[in-house]
């Protein structure tokens, strides 16, 4: 099992690059920080702990998928680390996969230590009010998974530029694609509007770009909505076959690229 | 049959609109015998790296055909009998010399406690044993290159390709650098290296090839490149070089 050698090497790479304890000690701190945001509404601390908490997991889980992804391949084949892996006996294709692999290991990691930092910051602010402390919104924990999907689906965008171009580039197309995953509702809505070719390219795009919004359900959880089981699972289901895509697409480009 | 061999291979870069192709590798004939030390010489840009990475599956040549250990070059299985140093080696830096052999290692699916003693065994071999946990960022050239050696014999390979392996050593490092070739052969196993550097390939190689502009000009034995002894290794590449 060669890629879960890959695999662990990615992990280490990234767990020794300063740029994602910079990113998760901010985080931390900012979720932290949101109890002094909450002492400034009336009766809604909690809801507002777990509004910024969610959106700080998020933001920062995006910045770390987005700023190591990129690097997966592109930044090995401008430092030449390649070349004496690639010449060992393991495909492309399962190389492609311990990197990813290796990657989502790190965010399960860094996403689960900023849950956590989310959930002892309730904890406080519910000692601090002289409630208890074990009555803690637990659908954040869903919430917090969907966050988890949503970055492993912009990972596998990043891994798929990563192995076209630069790693400049490749961040830059990954984060575009990130903000029109996110606004692809409205392209529909534009869609609708047109005839003809536009109506086709437009929708066409919509159906091409990931459809992020179906991920975040922060709103739900800080307000306490519950959500149908089949919810989560057609969501996952999506994630499956939209990275499975991707990587496949990378695969594919990767194994026909010259590594000059 | 060879343990290297290639029939016609050729490599042309498209270059883009406006401008002709490049022809990094013209239609290479070569065999590399089993058990012995084959010199791959060639002024710079003559194709010596390109013809390695193809062999290694790292560029995909545009016609001709290549083998290794008889099984053509795309066989990712036998990359596995084979140890391969690329021209001027870049390594995890954020790894130690351990544990980089320790990668290494697992992916030629070596047991653990097998790595474990190569890896001790290796580091001592190239003179690295007290470099063992430190992390590559702090290593100088020449103790990259050593490593670079030491990676590329991890699973004890059949066939060692290693490119431009002398690039960046002091006199004393090329000079153990030839000895550990010399030592490769007399366990039975074939090196097939690339270099510009006459003097190296003139001491150690059974075999020379002389690539230039692509094109392979000359093959053989050094008694049947210098018949008369009179002329060096040197004297006889630059002659063929400029009657290019």
């Amino acid at each position: 099992m060669k890629w879960r050698a890959v695999a662990v090497n990615t992990y280490r790479e990234a767990i020794r690059d300063k740029i994602l304890y910079n990113l998760l000690i901010f985080a931390l701190i900012l979720i932290g920080g949101s109890i002094l945001l909450a002492n400034l509404t009336l009766g809604e601390q909690a809801k507002i702990i777990m509004d910024f908490g969610l959106a700080s997991i998020n933001l920062f889980g995006i910045l770390m998928a987005i700023f190591l992804g990129v690097g997966l391949v592109s930044k090995e084949i401008e430092k030449k680390t390649l070349y004496t892996v690639l010449s060992k006996p393991i495909g492309r294709t399962e190389f492609l996969l311990g990197k990813y692999a290796g990657l989502l290991l790190t965010l399960a990691v860094n996403t689960v230590i900023m849950g956590i930092g989310l959930y002892l910051t309730l904890m406080f602010n519910q000692f601090s009010w002289g409630l208890s402390i074990w009555d803690v919104e637990p659908r954040l924990v869903g919430a917090i998974g969907m966050i988890y999907l949503e970055l492993a689906l912009i990972t596998a965008v990043a891994l798929l530029f990563s192995t076209l171009t630069t790693t400049t580039l490749a961040a830059i197309f990954t984060l575009s694609i990130y903000v029109m995953g996110h606004i692809s509702g409205e392209l529909m809505k534009m869609g609708e509007k047109l005839d003809g070719l536009a109506a086709i390219l437009v929708k066409g795009i919509y159906y091409i770009l990931p459809n992020l919004s179906n991920f975040d359900i922060k709103g739900q959880a800080a307000h306490g909505v519950a959500i149908e089981p089949s919810y989560f699972f057609y969501t996952i289901l999506y994630a499956l076959i939209y990275c499975t895509l991707l990587m496949g697409t990378a695969s594919f480009i990767f194994k026909r690229r010259d590594l000059k | 049959m060879g343990v290297i061999m290639t029939g016609q291979l050729t490599k042309v870069y498209d270059l883009g609109l406006g401008q002709a192709p490049f022809k990094a590798l013209e239609g290479l004939d070569l065999t590399v015998q089993e058990g012995e030390i084959f010199g791959f010489l060639g002024p710079n840009g003559a194709g010596k790296t390109t013809t390695i990475k193809i062999l290694m599956g790292l560029i995909h040549p545009t016609s001709g055909m290549a083998t290794l250990l008889g099984c053509p070059i795309n066989n990712i299985q036998t990359r596995s009998k084979i140890g391969f140093l690329p021209e001027s080696s870049h390594f995890y830096e954020y790894l130690t010399a351990s544990e980089i052999l320790t990668f290494y290692g697992r992916l030629f699916d070596i047991p653990k406690e097998t790595i474990k003693e190569r890896t001790l065994a290796l580091l001592k071999q190239v003179g690295l044993e007290s470099a063992a946990h430190l992390q590559l960022r702090k290593f100088s050239k020449g103790m990259l290159q050593r490593i670079g050696i030491a990676q590329a014999l991890i699973n004890d390979p059949e066939l060692i390709i290693l490119d431009e392996p002398m690039s960046g050593l002091d006199p004393i490092g090329r000079k153990e650098m030839r000895e550990l070739i010399l030592n490769l052969k007399t366990q039975g196993k074939t090196v097939f290296f690339s270099s510009h550097i006459t003097h190296d390939i003139e001491m150690i190689c059974d075999r020379v090839g002389i690539l230039v502009g692509g094109r392979l000009l000359r093959i053989g034995g050094l008694s049947e490149l210098l018949p008369d002894g009179k002329e060096t290794l040197e004297d006889y590449f630059i002659r063929i070089v400029q009657g290019q």
